[in-house]
């Protein structure tokens, strides 16, 4: 294999280009993660819940991990409070993206409201992949609205459907998310200390995984990051200046 | 109304303001230089995270399937610099293929 190994920063594609691609990636995270609403409207309902109550939490609740903890505290024979504790617990994630998107979405309004509403862990991550806040802006609403969509129309089939329909875990839609979540890691892996960041964080999650509730891994790999960002940056001290940092990033 | 509905419409409810309070910390401490780097630091943490949680774990168990082989895809075909859609495909179509043939 002798290709020519393209410019180190990817090919060069114009702004608008990377936008399309940006918003077409939006919207196969979308499908993909959309079709395990299936799974979570037949377990609701196998679990005890009505089709109207699997669908407000699909709509309103919006955030997969929460719900399928929220059923399987139902279905396990737990309370309705212990249901609603176990939700809350894992949509604690969600504050944490909303810190890190900030700076980069509108804030007021009812987009202020929709974008509070679809902040969760694939428009999080699609906008997390973004180099300018337009990239950013585009990922976040692109991937946010597409799963709304599809997430909420297959959780429909799925209460409807029951048992019926096949199971996601077939089609390898599991290993999708998989897949989309390390290329959406992938291009920004490009120094030494942000690989150590992400192998330190995946092996924290999964250390964490037999003690903690399931969402709460992500959470404890997440102190990785601000372990790392507390540390002084030993091998370049003088240089890190703030406003470097800050510019990168966009500021609004 | 019965117990079950208050919960869900509870829990709801609180899910919302809980990604909500998140966008309202002030500005200027987002810009704090410490606060500036972890929060570029952050999404590699939690993709990393993600990443092995979604490949290896089913609720409390580390759990070696399918998705292993198709994650194993995916990187490669990452390296290869094949575009993101091809590279989630690519893990899908392994996996459920390995699962097709009762291989995993």
């Amino acid at each position: 294999m002798t290709t020519a190994p393209p410019p180190a920063e990817s090919p060069v594609s114009s702004p608008a280009a990377r936008l399309r691609t940006i918003r077409r990636n939006g919207f196969s995270i979308g499908l993909a993660t959309g079709l395990y609403g299936i799974s979570f409207g037949a377990l609701a309902t196998a679990s005890g819940l009505d089709v109207w109550q699997a669908m407000v939490l699909s709509a309103v609740m919006f955030t997969g991990g929460s719900q399928f903890a929220f059923i399987g505290v139902v279905g396990g024979g737990g309370s309705a409070i212990g249901a609603a504790l176990a939700a809350v617990l894992l949509g604690i994630r969600n504050t944490l993206y909303g810190l890190i998107l900030a700076p980069s979405l509108p804030r007021t309004g009812a987009k202020g409201l929709a974008r509070a509403h679809l902040t969760i862990d694939e428009s999080a991550a699609l906008a997390a992949s973004g180099t300018t806040v337009e990239e950013k802006r585009t990922g976040f609403w692109a991937a946010g609205v597409w799963v709304y969509v599809f997430w909420n129309l297959f959780s429909l089939v799925g209460a409807l459907a029951g048992q019926h329909v096949a199971d996601p875990a077939a089609w390898g839609l599991d290993a999708a998310a998989a897949g989309a979540f390390i290329a959406l890691l992938w291009s920004r892996l490009r120094s030494g200390e942000a690989v150590a960041i992400a192998v330190a964080a995946a092996l924290v999650a999964l250390v964490t995984t037999p003690a903690l509730p399931p969402g709460l891994p992500v959470l404890a790999a997440a102190l990785v990051a601000v372990a790392a960002g507390l540390l002084p940056s030993r091998r370049r001290p003088a240089k890190r200046s703030a406003t470097r940092t800050i510019t990168q990033e966009g500021p609004e | 109304m019965s117990i079950l509905w208050i919960a869900v419409i509870a829990a709801s409810v609180l899910s919302f303001a809980q990604k909500w309070v998140g966008y309202q910390a002030p500005q200027d401490v987002l810009e704090r230089p410490r606060i500036a780097r972890i929060t570029t630091l952050l999404p590699i943490a939690l993709l990393g995270a993600l990443v092995a949680t979604q490949t290896a774990t089913s609720g409390a168990e580390i759990v070696l399937d399918a998705r292993l082989a198709g994650l194993a895809a995916a990187v490669l075909l990452l390296c290869l610099r094949a575009p993101f859609l091809v590279v989630v495909i690519g893990a899908a179509v392994v996996a459920a293929g390995l699962r097709a043939l009762g291989w995993a």
